[in-house]
């Protein structure tokens, strides 16, 4: 039982991840209607930026506004230079130029830093553990992750559905042309979003700092989970790539955690761990299939 | 009349391509020319359904490992006289496995097709990747045929009266299959069939207006370009005498979609140019510098950017012919 909840709150601290970036990726998608395979180079590079002047500072805050300020410069910089080019583009052609700027990305960051991976140092006030309930002492600093990821997803359920910029991202997301007929500056919104995305992702990369390695193709690695949350919750909702990202990050990680101990009571040992990871990491894609074949849109697609 | 001479221009050379290689001492050239001639293929079947069809595949390398994994897997129970399932013998005869590779691979592409071809759009692109990810991780989780680390395939397979095992034979096979091959498929594209695919592409709900079954032919068409990556994934496995899960990577159905669209989509040469400019921009830049990705992705965007119709408008333009 205190296994059991141990592992759901690290699912839950993954899925809070995975939604910190696929809130991001999913407007982005849903409005601008763009494939930014890079969007993990954004959370790598506010992972690296965060991490350094943390280093060099001695202190964890001072690393995130440096994470998120860097990672929404570079943010806004890929989208004046590249993605607006993309925008009337087939698919296609944002993948390619987008899988260019991931190559790019790592490239550089190899140069600049090379291939060996980074450690934060945990901040002070949540370098300790807190006793959730009696016996399970779990660390403080995934439950500030946790913490945060929520808190964020409350600030982006109030700036979308409460203020006029979230109108229009509202409206953007459902029907693009009509927003752009009625006279708002698209521009603009376009920009706006696409900075919004960057600084959600730096953030995801700075707080996964302490949790994961920072390293070359961090981003790679979550990217794909990101997708797959942003096609399972619907390409521009916030909500879906909430609810999807929750939920994805619990089960991913409840397979991990149980499947190869399930699968060892019917088969011998290294066969049932190999097979068992295998197939948890199948698990997200599964399920990805299975909800596209119920609901071809996904769980709550705007505009249809 | 023009192309033509240039195309048998270009077949002697490749065919000579053997001896080009011992008199000038670049014995690596032959196997950047068998790699570019099956990824070529590899990306011509992708090219089918991506340029013809309109159907953004970004799960094609699924297809090109099972057509790896069944030449390996024939192999390893041949090696070790075992039975797959316990009633397939395993074998090296090339004559077998490549029938083999396209019938499995096929097989896959009618299953893993007939589910993804309910969605479209961006929901396509990713429930092929979906797909492409679940092979990839169940085949690292095989131990039996090595994981992560996949199959060593220590005997090319054999065909009747020639010794494969020597590269150049192997690769005069290769160029044989893929000159073929590049036959079949421009007949392909050019017959009613390829016609109702590039039609589907246009105007799907015109075609179903006329009264073709859209999802029939778009699903014939996946088949066949599964068929098509499996048999260039077979090929690969013997030239590199090797399989590993690392070919259904889902990087490798990036890069089977770059050269499509270096090279030019929807065109019949374009991929294989594609496959050609990328792998020897490759074997390039990685000579001169270990951060040849940078080079890489800089030369990706600007090409995307700042070209249309990837290297086969460029040549149209050059050559002041029409396509």
């Amino acid at each position: 039982m205190i296994l059991f909840l141990e592992q759901l709150l690290n699912g839950l601290q993954y899925g809070v991840m995975l939604f910190l970036l696929a809130a991001g990726l999913t407007l982005i998608f849903g409005i601008m209607g763009v494939i930014n395979l890079a969007h993990g180079s954004l959370y790598m590079i506010g992972a690296y930026a965060g991490t350094l002047a943390a280093m060099q500072t001695g202190s964890f805050w001072l690393g995130v506004p440096v994470a998120l300020i860097a990672a929404a410069l570079t943010g806004l910089v890929v989208e004046a230079v590249v993605i607006r080019r993309l925008y009337a583009r087939d698919h296609l052609d944002q993948v390619l130029a987008t899988f260019g700027l991931i190559l790019f990305f790592n490239q550089s960051i190899i140069l600049l830093f090379g291939r060996q991976p980074m450690f934060t140092q945990l901040p002070e006030l949540f370098s300790g553990a807190v006793e959730v309930i009696p016996g399970l002492p779990y660390p403080s600093y995934r439950l500030f992750i946790i913490a945060v990821g929520l808190l964020v997803a409350l600030g982006l359920y109030l700036i979308i559905n409460r203020t006029r910029i979230g109108m229009l991202v509202r409206a953007g997301s459902t029907n693009r042309e009509m927003v752009r007929a009625l006279g708002v500056d698209i521009r603009l919104l376009y920009t706006l979003v696409f900075g919004l995305g960057a600084l959600l992702a730096g953030l995801a990369g700075f707080l996964a700092g302490p949790v994961l390695a920072v390293q070359v193709g961090m981003g790679e690695q979550i990217l794909l989970s990101t997708f797959v949350v942003v096609v399972i919750g619907g390409v521009g909702s916030i909500k879906g790539a909430f609810v999807a990202g929750i939920s994805l990050g619990v089960i991913d990680t409840m397979l991990r955690a149980f499947l190869p101990g399930l699968l060892r009571q019917v088969m011998n040992g290294p066969e049932a761990d190999a097979l068992g990871v295998g197939i948890s990491s199948m698990g997200i894609y599964l399920l990805m299939a299975l909800v596209l074949l119920v609901r071809p849109k996904g769980l709550f697609a705007a505009g249809s | 009349m023009n192309r033509r001479i240039l195309a048998a221009v270009l077949l002697v050379i490749l065919a000579a391509l053997p001896f080009i290689a011992q008199a000038t001492g670049q014995s690596a050239l032959l196997s950047l020319a068998s790699r570019i001639l099956i990824y070529g293929m590899a990306a011509a079947s992708l090219n089918f359904v991506l340029g013809y069809g309109g159907m953004v595949s970004f799960g094609h390398a699924a297809f090109f490992g099972i057509g790896g994994y069944v030449v390996g897997v024939l192999y390893h129970h041949a090696d070790t006289e075992t039975l797959f399932w316990g009633f397939i013998p395993g074998t090296t005869q090339m004559l077998i496995t490549l029938p083999a590779a396209i019938l499995v691979s096929g097989a896959f592409a009618a299953i893993i097709g007939a589910l993804s071809l309910r969605t479209g759009g961006v929901q396509f692109i990713m429930i092929t990747l979906a797909f492409a990810q679940m092979l990839f991780f169940l085949f690292v989780s095989l131990k039996t045929y090595g994981g992560e680390d996949g199959i060593i395939v220590r005997r090319t397979n054999e065909l009747p009266f020639l010794n494969t095992r020597d590269r150049a034979v192997m690769y005069w096979v290769v160029l044989a299959i893929t000159v073929a091959f590049a036959l079949g498929l421009r007949r392909l594209t050019k017959s009613s069939f390829g016609t109702v695919i590039s039609g589907i592409r246009q105007n799907e709900r015109r075609m179903a207006a006329l009264g073709i079954p859209a999802y029939r032919y778009k699903l014939f068409a996946f088949i066949l370009s599964g068929m098509g990556a499996g048999l260039a994934g077979a090929l690969m496995v013997n030239v590199l005498r090797f399989a590993s899960p690392d070919m259904m990577h889902w990087t490798k159905s990036g890069e089977l979609m770059i050269m499509v669209i270096l090279g030019g989509v929807g065109t019949l040469v374009g991929p294989f140019l594609g496959a050609a400019a990328l792998l020897s921009l490759e074997s390039v830049l990685a000579s001169w510098s270990e951060h040849w990705p940078l080079a890489m992705g800089l030369i990706l965007l600007v090409v995307v950017l700042g070209t249309k119709g990837g290297l086969m408008a460029l040549v149209t333009r050059l050559t002041g012919g029409r396509k």
